[in-house]
This record gives C-alpha cells, structure tokens and sequence, in this order.
C-alpha cells in the first residue's frame, strides 16, 4: 500500500474511532463515574462506587454487553465540584467515555453539566435536586426523587389524614434549604398550609427552643421536618421529650437504619416517604418491585457486608438505565442518549422509570412508600386509608 | 539579613551569570518557558485545564506567599478572599449587568476593603493571632456563602455567566490555560517588582525581626497590613478568574480546606520564593491527579509525599534546590 494510503487509512480509522469512542475497537465500552466517595458526601457516593464495581463486574462475568466487556472508570472528586469538574474533564477528554453514572450532590452535578452537553455525552447524575433536570437538558438525567415529590408524597398522607395547617422545621444545610423551598412550593396544591417556619444548623445539638415555639403556635397540626444527618434525630428526640401531640413527618433523607437507632424509641410514630429498597422484604409478592429491591439489596448486603442504603440504589438504577441503553443502542453516545430518554417501564430501586423528551427522570410518586416507624422498624402505611 | 529568597535576592559580589539567573527577568523567563513548554506535549484538553487551574490557583499563592515568606504572617482564611471574588463575578453580572472585568474589579476592590478593616487591628497583634483570627474569618465567609441562600444559591452553589470580551465569549480549557498563564506571569512580574521596592526590603525585614524593623525606622503594622491587603487582592483575582472557568461555582472555594490547600502550596514550593509559589501549586494540583490509579490509596500516598517534600526539602521545593545547586557549584 502506497504511503499516503495508508495514512488516510489510519487517518479514516482513528476518526472512526474517535467518532465510537476509542472502546469500540477494543470490544470495551468505556463508562464514567465522578462520585465523592470521601468528604463530607461521602455517605453518598461511598456506596454508589461499590454498586458500580459490583454490578460491573457482574455484567463483565456474565459476557458483558452484547459480546463487550464494560470498563468502569471511577474518579472520587471529595465532594469538591470544581474537582469534579476536572475529573469530567479527563472523563471525556482523555479517557473518551461513552456514558456517564454519578455526580453525587446537586453541587458536583450542575458544575459538570455544561461539559457533558457540550461534549454531547450521556449523564446520568445520583443528584438530588430538581433544578439537574427542571429544564430539560438534551443529554443530562438523573435517578433519585427529587425533594419535591417527597413533599407531595408527605402532603398526600396529610391529605388522607385531613391535616390542613403544619409546621416545618428545616436545617439549612443544602439538603434542607431545597427541600423546605419545593414544599412551600407546592403546598397551595394539597391545600396544606405552612403555619409557621423553624431551622436549624446542620451541627446543632439541641432544637428544644424551635420545637417549643411550634408546641405553643395556635392551630398546628403536623409538623413536617426537613433534613438528613444527625439534626432529624435530635429533633425527633426533642420532640418526644417536650411532647408535642401533633404528628411528625420526616423526609427521605433520614431513611436509614441509623436514623432509628439515633432516635430511639421517639421516633415510634414518626412517618416518612422513602423508597421501597427500605422495606424489601416487607413488600407483598404482589409487587411488581419486589424481585428488584430484593435481589439488589441482598447483593449489596453480601458483597460489602454493609447495610443496604437508597443511595446506592440511585447508582444500580443509572447503571441498570445505560445497560439497557446500550443493548439496544451499542457504543456512540448520541444513539445511548435517544435510547436512555426512550426507556420506558423500566423497574428500579426508586420505582418504574418512564423517560420522555420532557422528562428526564421518570419517576412518578408511586416511587415512594410512605413508611411509619413502630417498635424500631419501618412498617409501611396502606396507601388506601391512614 | 539572610538570603531565604534565592530566586530574587542574591548578593550582588556571586558574579554575572548568577545574577542574571536570578534577576527578576530570569524569573518571569523561567515562569514563561514554564507556561508555554507544556503544551506541546499536551495530548488533550485535560491536561489544558489541570494547567489552567494550576496558573490561576499560583496567582492566589503568590499572593498568600507575599504574606507568609516577605511579611512572616499567616493566614489561614484566605479562601474567603478566593470565595469573594468568585461570587462578585456570579452575582454581579447576573444580578445586575454589570460587565464580568468590572465585577472581578469590584470584587478585588471589595477584597481590598475586607482585608483593610480586619486587618488593621488584628496586625497590631503578634505571633499566632493572625492565624486564629483569619481562621474565623474565612469560616465566616464560607458560612455567609452557604447560608443567605436567596442570594448565593446556597450549598449547592451558582452559575457563573460566561465572560465575554470584545463580544467574544471566553471559552474553552486552551483559552483559559493562555488567559491563566498570562495572568499568572503579571502576578508574578508585580510581585517581584514589589518585593524589590522598599516595601519589599522593609518586608523582609519584618520577616527576619520585628524588633529590628521597628528599631530601624520601619512601620511594622502598616507594612503588614499592606502585605495582607495586597494578597487578599491576589486571591480575589484569581477566585474570580477559577469562577469565570469553572462557570458554576459552589461555597467549598472559599472552605477552609481549600485555605489550608494554599498555604501548603506556599510551605511546599518554599516560602518567600516566587518560583516556588508557582511550583508548589503545581505540585498540589497535579500529584493527586497523577495517583488516580491508586484509587483507595490515593489519599495516603499524596500525604506521604507531602511529608517526604517537608522531611528533605525543608525550606520549599525551589529554595532547597536551589541551595543544593549552589553548593555543588
């Protein structure tokens, strides 16, 4: 072959490559994940990474992804989204991913956002807030609820139970502060009305004084407290102490078996929305989640020998959406985005997963159970009466 | 006074050639090769932002070094500064359409100001109080960023509008690694200009003795306080310039770790070293992207070599080596 043929050749194939993603030719499909592994997220992104490399190398074991083997490339940004931006650089610049699962916080997210829709590659983010995907991006998704819908789901049950008039309690961590904004957002909609309006910080040890002026506020019903980390606990426990006789709802974000062993026995009584990962061995045969929660929970339990946690389960659901994208779709990034925005009825851990060109997360509010602490553990509350 | 900033201050009688290797000119010569070498080995547009933001992170070391190696103060708060600048040019073009330059302006002016009035009475003070004060003062900053969510987006942070000159939006990590480096090279030229100046050799002069400054005529709270106005500037400048990259930017860049994360880089590069600032930013932004593949061990092995630089470099990686040079010469 003459010299010039060859380079064309070369040429023609390396921009095919480049076009593929250099994985093709190497039957390997390169996947990303920037997730804050260590840092203050790190209860978020520690067991996202696990789910990542077990569920990885299950697939690989298994023959990988129509006769390729997936390569999982991990970079721990330490909850830092100007690290996170670097690492999403070096994602789609040099190591020339085709997809990407992970961004831990809302903060990692949107800083990692512009890059991914400019270098027009598939995100799939573990990020709470609404604003990720409210508007709708041409390529960015995401799978866990948002606080929004906790906060229908919790004015749902008030709903059922004929509570108009609450209280919120908040901490003003990032958590916190989003959540309270989505639930005085929708509100109006329930008919729920927020009486009165207390915070605390994120490293307060003691809300007896807040909890007192929602004890002697006229008219409060139920108290609604948004937050994670330790603050619910001790608020939990306050509230017990000082006996305030209304209901108390707690968010999604303390959905955790520590939460109980934090709270004690005040938390008997208190109800929650969280997913159904929470109580999958409770779940009726009936349900069509169970088998999934079951299964995934049952991996993560025996590989890690930790607790199952929801956030995990974020991860199993993003990776579990691309797999299927990518059956369907192979390797070029545009043709996984068209299909990961086309999933439809797809069982996750949050719940069924149904992708539009309007919404790129999918969830409706069935993806919540409404739990109720008894005894220390969780029992879930009919959804028919209260 | 005692030699401790080889890269700008050699005695006049070690001949020419040392002069001129150590001349001001020699300095931003060695900077400059530094900033346009690289690049021609660079194999994708990774390794253009890893060294954009190492430029523009220098420009804050610089700075924080003019405090720490010529006037003898710490400060360990001074991410607040880098966090001040970064937010002027989130807020004030969106909020209030004012131009991306004039808001990087109005932020280091804002910068200047805070710098001012904290630390007119707290340079009064000797030793530790420094430290523990401007502690306080960058968490209170970070907290302020976080908390007055209707302002800063809260913990989960803002978009920065893209800066635009001449109608022509900034953009892309090779641009900003040229726009990085060239801002890094001015830094670099006013403070060795700076710290030639009578200011400079009144500084220095802080540095080794207070008393003796004070006793030769030399207004030592007045100097301090300039060095700390002067290097808040610095780092607002280059918050400003790391916001108008990233294009989102959150309260952890004006957290305490990332104060804690510039004055390592100052004591690993080498105090009182210009050079040094450079390349001990460099050193910290680059090791931990270079043990990625350590994963879970990353954070061990960045330590430890942190500490090996401390154990055989003592004085800086620059000063060190610079002395080693000298002595087999």
């Amino acid at each position: 072959m003459a010299g010039w043929t060859r380079r064309v050749f070369a040429g023609a194939a390396a921009a095919a490559l480049m076009a593929f993603g250099a994985s093709a030719a190497q039957a390997q499909i390169k996947i990303g994940a920037v997730l804050s592994v260590t840092g203050p997220a790190s209860f978020l992104g520690d067991p996202s990474k696990k789910t990542l490399e077990i569920y990885v190398e299950q697939i690989n074991a298994a023959g990988g992804i129509n006769g390729q083997r997936l390569q999982l490339i991990i970079y721990d940004d330490g909850g830092d989204a100007n690290q996170a931006r670097t690492f999403a650089t070096r994602l789609i610049e040099d190591d020339k991913i085709v997809a990407m699962v992970g961004g831990s916080t809302t903060g990692t997210t949107m800083a990692m956002i512009p890059l991914f829709e400019e270098a027009r590659i598939p995100f799939i983010s573990l990020g709470g807030a609404i604003q990720i995907i409210d508007p709708v991006r041409a390529y960015t998704f995401k799978t866990p609820h948002t606080d929004r819908m906790a906060c229908e789901k919790i004015f749902q049950d008030l709903q059922r139970r004929r509570l108009t008039n609450i209280a919120m309690i908040s901490g003003t961590d990032g958590f916190g502060a989003s959540m309270h904004d989505q639930c005085v957002a929708v509100a109006p909609r329930y008919g729920v009305t927020i009486a009165h309006t207390e915070r605390y910080g994120p490293r307060d040890s003691d809300m007896t004084p807040q909890l007192t002026n929602i004890r002697n506020r006229q008219g409060v019903q139920a108290v609604v407290n948004a937050g994670f980390g330790q603050g619910p606990a001790i608020v939990t426990r306050n509230y017990a102490q000082l006996q305030v006789p209304h209901p108390l709802y707690q968010s999604h974000g303390v959905a955790s078996k520590q939460f109980i062993d934090l709270a004690g026995d005040a938390a008997n009584g208190v109800r929650l929305p969280a997913s159904a990962l929470l109580v999958a061995s409770m779940l009726p045969d009936s349900d069509p989640q169970k088998s999934v929660v079951v299964n995934y929970a049952r991996t993560f339990e025996q590989k890690t020998g930790q607790p199952v946690s929801t956030f995990g389960g974020h991860a199993y659901d993003g990776l579990m959406i691309l797999v299927e994208a990518i059956k369907k779709a192979g390797a070029d990034p545009r043709k996984i985005r068209d299909a990961i925005e086309a999933t439809r009825g797809f069982m996750g851990t949050a719940g069924v997963v149904n992708m539009s060109a309007t919404d790129h997360m999918g969830l409706d509010l069935t993806a919540f159970r409404m739990l109720e602490i008894r005894n220390r553990d969780w029992t879930i509350v009919p959804e028919g009466g209260s | 006074m005692t030699s401790h900033s080889p890269d700008i201050a050699a005695p006049p009688a070690a001949g020419l050639l040392a002069r001129l290797a150590s001349g001001k000119l020699a300095v931003l010569l060695v900077l400059a090769l530094l900033v346009a070498v690289p690049p021609l080995f660079f194999p994708s547009g990774f390794y253009y932002r890893v060294g954009a933001i190492v430029w523009i992170l220098a420009i804050a070391t610089i700075g924080l070094n003019l405090l720490m190696g010529f006037a003898g103060q710490v400060s360990l708060g001074h991410a607040g500064f880098l966090g001040i600048g970064a937010y002027a040019v989130a807020l004030l073009p969106s909020r209030y359409g004012i131009h991306g330059i004039a808001a990087m302006v109005i932020g280091a002016a804002l910068s200047a100001f805070i710098a001012w009035v904290a630390g007119r009475p707290i340079l009064r003070l000797r030793g530790h109080y420094l430290a523990v004060a401007t502690l306080g003062f960058g968490i209170l900053i970070a907290m302020v960023l976080t908390n007055e969510q209707w302002l800063t987006g809260g913990p989960d942070g803002m978009r920065v509008p893209r800066l635009v000159l001449f109608d022509w939006p900034v953009r892309g990590s090779d641009t900003w690694y040229w726009i990085g480096g060239g801002a890094m090279l001015i830094a670099a030229w006013l403070a060795l200009n700076l710290v030639d100046s009578p200011t400079g050799r009144a500084l220095r002069a802080i540095h080794d003795s207070e008393v003796a400054a004070r006793v030769i005529g030399v207004d030592v709270a007045r100097y301090k306080l300039a060095a700390f106005v002067i290097s808040a500037v610095y780092a607002s400048v280059a918050g400003s310039l790391l916001a108008f990259f990233d294009g989102h930017i959150t309260p952890d860049a004006a957290g305490f770790l990332r104060s804690v994360e510039l004055v390592t880089m100052v004591v690993i590069g080498g105090m009182g070293s210009v050079v040094g600032s450079v390349i001990g930013t460099l050193v910290i932004v680059v090791l931990p992207q270079t043990l990625t593949f350590l994963s879970d061990y990353k954070h061990i092995m960045v330590g430890a070599f942190i500490m090996l630089f401390m154990i055989f470099l003592r004085a800086g990686i620059v000063p060190s080596l610079a002395a080693l040079v000298r002595r087999r010469g």
